[in-house]
């Protein structure tokens, strides 16, 4: 579905990508951890063309999105959902007006069935209170689900998430990953997460790919991944107390 | 970008933009028509003074009338307004659209395939076009009336003698000339703004450096377009 071909990219004088290549399979969860400026938002940026690579290609299906322009790149753009890291509200309009922008810019629809939609989708991140509150009015974490309902509102087949539970309470926290199971499962959504919680990606990730130094040091399924001999991926785990495969699964099952 | 957003006018007048037009000519307008008034007025009242002063050692201070309302329709009126436009609207375009590109909200419009020229620029692009000429206008009657009150109180002159001495010399083409410009201005400020708006960095530091640039780089436009739109006009 999407397939990075040794894709390179240096930003601000440092390597952030070295010709990485990996490619997500239609239907999946694939997760990306990383530490902090390992370059997971820049990798995200790459899929919707918003950075274009120094060197190599990245696909979208049968579209090579890091060279389409125009007409070709809006068809490709539209395929996707994107929540980003600051969510990116339009500050001056309504969270009502925010979700349903992309309806109301691009579809012909009445007012009212924009309407009908944004509030069922803002059900959905539990703000449905929220409509016709301003951005400005909302703590960090809702404006974060705000943006999770606009990257939802057009049903896209491919959603990007950069960190949708970081300032999240642990509650709303399993609330998201639960909707992104099932985005996945009731409409065979293929997903791309980018997250520091380790909880979530083990509950959510059908892979599992962790990013350092500009490379993939590991990729592989939530099982495997937490027996992982890779150096990085033991102190990753280590710091969020995910020692063991035992207490792993104890944590799952509490 | 200019281009570009010319092009998409015509889109503005269906609905679902109509709003945001009005609402951008609203803030063009009607927000900053306390310091035009002000404006307009007190350099209706220097030109009077001034000229009439010079005037009155030939006894002629009549002609103030017409040296007002001259230079408030070809030069001062478009002129100032542009000015405080230029500070005040264009600004504050730019520090929107600034803040804008540096909290990602550009990069979520053009992920949502949104242009952000047709969303952004087009409307304020409309707005400056088609309010321009109409605060002008408006900048052009408040200066001549304070021109009228000087001459009515320090120099002798009555508005009646000062309103016929205007009519008399004044021509259409003043005024056509000045509008002209004052559309001309309106157009640079709207794609100064928007351009530094997009091309900022760097954060919030980056947004103070664009809103400065807006307005440096706009008076200095303006300033020699306006020079050369007069070179083209009355030579
Ligand atoms: N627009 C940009 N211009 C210059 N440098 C950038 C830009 N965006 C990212 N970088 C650099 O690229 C590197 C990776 O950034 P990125 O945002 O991808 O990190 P990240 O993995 O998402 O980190 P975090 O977990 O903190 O969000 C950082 O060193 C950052 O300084
Ligand atoms: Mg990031």
């Amino acid at each position: 579905m999407i397939r990075f071909e040794k894709v390179s990219k240096r930003l601000s004088g440092r390597v952030v990508l070295n010709e990485i290549e990996y490619s997500i399979e239609p239907g999946e969860t694939f997760v990306i951890v990383g530490a902090s400026g390992a370059g997971k938002s820049v990798s995200l940026k790459h899929m919707v063309r918003l950075l274009t690579p120094d060197s190599g290609r990245v696909w979208v299906g049968e579209d090579c999105v890091s060279e389409a322009r125009g007409e070709s790149l809006d068809r490709i753009r539209e395929r996707f959902g994107f929540l980003f890291q600051s969510a990116a509200l339009m500050q001056w309009l309504s969270v009502g007006d925010n979700v349903g922008l992309p309806l109301r810019m691009k579809k012909d629809m009445s007012d009212d069935q924009i309407d009908d939609l944004v509030r069922e989708k803002l059900a959905m991140v539990n703000l449905g209170d929220a409509f016709d509150k301003h951005p400005g009015q909302l703590s960090g974490g809702m404006r974060k689900r705000v943006g999770l309902a606009r990257a939802i509102i057009t049903d896209p087949e491919i959603i990007l998430y950069d960190e949708p539970t970081s300032g999240l309470d642990p509650v709303t926290s399993r609330t998201i990953d639960r909707l992104i199971n099932r985005l996945r499962e009731e409409l065979g959504v293929t997903s791309v997460v980018v997250t520091h919680d380790l909880h979530s990606a083990l509950a959510i990730g059908s892979r599992i790919a962790m990013l350092h130094e500009g490379r993939m040091v590991e990729m592989s399924t939530p099982q495997e991944f937490v027996k992982s001999k890779n150096e990085f991926v033991q102190g990753f785990l280590e710091a969020q107390y995910i020692t063991t495969q035992g207490d792993w699964e104890k944590s799952e099952t509490a | 970008m200019l281009f570009e957003a010319f092009r998409d006018i015509p889109i503005m007048v269906s609905p679902k933009h109509r709003h945001d037009v009005l609402h951008q000519q609203f803030l063009t307008a009607i927000k900053s028509l306390g310091v035009i008034t002000v404006v307009g007025l007190f350099t209706g009242m220097i030109l009077a003074l001034q000229t009439g002063l010079e005037l009155r050692r030939f006894g002629q201070e009549v002609y103030i009338g017409s040296a007002v309302t001259v230079v408030m329709l070809r030069e001062m009126g478009p002129f100032m307004t542009a000015l405080i436009i230029a500070a005040s609207v264009g600004s504050a375009m730019a520090a929107q659209i600034g803040t804008m590109t540096v909290s990602e909200e550009i990069a979520a419009l053009e992920v949502m395939a949104i242009k952000p020229v047709r969303y952004l620029v087009t409307p304020r692009l409309l707005a400056m076009i088609t309010m321009m000429p109409l605060v002008t206008i408006y900048t052009n009657i408040i200066g001549i009336a304070g021109g009228a009150i000087v001459g009515q109180t320090q120099l002798g002159v009555s508005a009646t003698a000062y309103m016929d001495n205007a009519a008399e010399f004044a021509a259409n083409k003043d005024l056509y000339v000045g509008l002209l410009k004052s559309v001309l201005f309106g157009i640079i400020i709207a794609t100064v703004a928007c351009h530094q708006g997009f091309s900022t960095t760097q954060g919030a530091v980056g947004v103070g450096r664009s809103t400065r640039r807006t307005v440096v780089v706009s008076f200095l436009v303006i300033l020699m377009v306006g020079y050369m739109v007069t070179r083209l006009f009355y030579q």
